[in-house]
């Protein structure tokens, strides 16, 4: 009874506490937040803002301010002329803006596929005990931690049809019957693009697969060896369920990154219609073609894109960014 | 269902020796527990039971047979891990039927009657559409061992399986463990635990470990009575064993005296003399501390409470029957 009596008070006045607490706690969120949230308005909310509004004016380079509204005319433009013909104008009856869509979406893909492959075999052999792990971990990270430019330029040089290493190694292997031009030609370009890119981003997906598998207790594998489950069996059924949120975390970073990838093609194959992505067409339009309007339609088009890929991705593929779900 | 033998088995990781050569036969069906202060080797000991980890030199055979280089799911084992070690993104029954699902020649019928048939043996039915991180750690335990039983196996390990529950539970599950083990009784277990109560209370044979090998095999009441030595008469029982060397000790013709809490009287005319330095009032009975010149204070247990005040002077005896007497070398004199 006496500790009936005496709890009752306590738990009548516990919801007005708690409740006080969380107000506390909401309004001391928002206020670190607030820093963050001023400084992403400035340089990306207002940026973004501005990018899509000239993307509906004629606005050029030299005179951005004088730009007018213009509507979708940036977009899509249709005329009929008086002898009955109908003109398409605009990015989106532009077939070099539609090239560069496709360029986009296959290197996105096939880059991130194998990225997501490699990193991962790589996550899981840097995840196994051995000597000189640290070493070697810290190692791995060196392809990303060059600069793109630095390692766009040094892989152009191997890659040179005349100096390249890689030209020199085939023909003395015999691999090779002639030496290939391989970023300058519009066959091999995006092969050459894809060679790079993979190479220096595949340590990055490692690093963030290896924190994910790191996460898994290292019992449940004892538990399957003795529920005589075979290595391979293993990883399908156990490892690869549990590194899942991980896992879908890293590629919607590198989705991402690859999405809008410019330095890299900018770099290696300059004006190559093999490559081009959307990137560096709006680039191009924005800054060298003086069609700043039509630049920033196509910059817009891309933000576009990639909202809706990330919106689908974090709907569809159920992405959990608290880090596991145990 | 198996007879395990081990002969002068060694593991030795890099430089250092953990377990250095032991000897040691656990019959079929018989409840065999490991005890031993930490770092004996005793979770070793039943890993390399288990074949999780590697022999470096010596024997292990399983009903007569070599089982050095069996994988862990060849020797028809099962394991209890501390942590449960149950597969995180599976359903309590997916984790109870994975190592069957995987086996052939099992149709689903027949996985799911063994395993309805576990899940009902440890009271989990309702629980088997759960996640385990649903459950509670009892549950989470329970779960685990019901992995194990489904497995249907021959030798039944259990890694210090109550060690990470509360106090109410362990004495619970420790009476289930017991229960599932008059019910499997055809079934080897061996169990490993650094509780002296566990061992006590749930083995047929108790083995204790210290420093890599075996200390003294034998019953429950065999340690407690006949102890052989100082090391295991310390180990078991609760409170531990009282030791007096000395003067004390020479008047029995021995270098230590052993005597156990519950065997000493205080009475007026006792032998010894010593000052109270604290009581502990458990309700059934009581512990008086006592200071007797020793490196460590002597336990008393009395039965019913006591209010001896500390500081205060009193008398003990030790009932002569019941006396250990140990040489230098810390083996008793018989």
């Amino acid at each position: 009874m006496t500790s009936e009596a005496i709890g009752a008070p306590t738990a009548a006045a516990q919801p007005r506490q708690k409740s006080e607490l969380m107000q506390q706690r909401v309004r001391a969120a928002r206020l670190f937040l607030l820093p963050m949230m001023i400084a992403l308005a400035v340089v990306a909310g207002w940026p973004l803002a501005r990018s899509i509004y000239f993307s509906f004016t004629d606005a050029t380079l030299n005179d951005l301010y004088g730009a007018e509204w213009i509507g979708f005319g940036n977009y899509l433009q249709i005329r009929v002329l008086e002898s009955g013909r109908t003109i398409y104008r605009g990015v989106l009856a532009d077939p070099a803006w539609w090239n560069a869509v496709w360029n986009t979406v296959r290197f996105a893909f096939w880059s991130v596929l194998w990225e997501t492959i490699l990193g991962m075999i790589v996550a899981l052999v840097l995840n196994a005990e051995f000597k000189g792990r640290g070493i070697v971990r810290a190692a791995i990270l060196i392809p990303w931690a060059i600069p793109t430019i630095v390692s766009a330029r040094m892989w152009s040089w191997m890659l040179n049809d005349q100096f390249g290493i890689l030209n020199d190694l085939g023909m003395r292997l015999g691999l090779l019957n002639a030496p290939v031009a391989w970023t300058a030609s519009p066959d091999t370009a995006m092969l050459a693009v894809l060679v790079v890119d993979i190479w220096k981003t595949t340590p990055f997906m490692a690093l963030l697969i290896l924190a994910g598998l790191q996460m898994i207790p290292k019992d449940i594998y004892e538990a399957a060896e003795i529920d005589g489950v075979h290595p391979v069996k293993q990883f399908f059924r156990i490892t690869l369920p549990l590194v899942r949120p991980a896992l879908m975390v890293a590629i919607i970073f590198r989705v991402l990154d690859a999405l809008r990838i410019f330095d890299l093609i900018y770099v290696l194959t300059p004006n190559s219609a093999a490559t081009k992505t959307m990137s560096v067409i709006s680039q191009e339009n924005l800054f060298q073609f003086n069609n700043f309007a039509e630049g920033s339609a196509q910059s817009t088009l891309l933000f576009l894109l990639i909202a809706i890929f990330t919106i689908l991705y974090i709907w569809l593929g159920k992405v959990n960014f608290d880090g596991g779900d145990r | 269902m198996a007879a395990i033998e081990l002969r002068n088995v060694k593991k030795s990781f890099g430089v250092v020796n953990v377990i250095k050569g032991v000897d040691l036969e656990v019959k079929k069906g018989e409840f065999m527990v490991f005890v031993g202060p930490s770092g004996c080797g005793k979770s070793t000991l039943l890993r390399l039971i288990s074949g999780l980890e590697d022999i470096t030199s010596g024997e292990m055979l399983f009903d007569g047979k070599v089982v050095n280089a069996l994988t862990p799911s060849k020797r028809g084992i099962a394991m209890v891990f501390q942590s449960y070690a149950l597969y995180p993104h599976m359903t309590v029954y997916e984790n109870m039927a994975f190592g069957l699902k995987l086996e052939k020649g099992h149709s689903k019928e027949a996985i799911r009657q063994r395993v309805e048939k576990a899940a009902d043996m440890l009271q989990i039915r309702q629980y088997l559409d759960r996640l385990p991180k649903q459950l509670s750690g009892g549950q989470r335990q329970r779960v685990a061992i019901g992995r194990a039983i489904t497995r249907d196996p021959k030798v039944f390990l259990f890694d210090e399986p109550l060690s990470n529950l509360d106090a109410a539970l362990r004495v619970a599950t420790r009476i289930e463990i017991a229960k599932l083990h008059e019910e499997m009784n055809d079934v080897t277990m061996i169990y490993v635990t650094h509780d002296q109560v566990e061992a006590m209370t749930l083995a047929d044979r108790i083995c204790v470990l210290r420093d890599g090998l075996v200390e003294q095999v034998g019953t429950p009441m065999e340690l407690y009575e006949r102890p052989d030595s100082i090391f295991v008469a310390g180990f078991i029982g609760s409170p531990k064993m009282n030791f007096v060397a000395g003067e004390k000790a020479s008047a029995f013709s021995c270098s230590t005296v052993g005597i156990r809490g519950e065997h000493m009287d205080i009475k007026p005319d006792g032998i010894w003399e010593g000052k109270v330095i604290h009581t502990e009032n458990l309700g059934a009975d009581s512990y008086v501390y006592l200071d007797m010149g020793q490196e460590e204070p002597v336990v008393v247990r009395h039965d019913g409470t006591t209010n001896y005040q500390s500081g205060s002077l009193v008398r003990v005896s030790p009932q002569e029957d019941r006396i250990h007497r140990f040489n230098e070398a810390g083996k008793p004199i018989r």
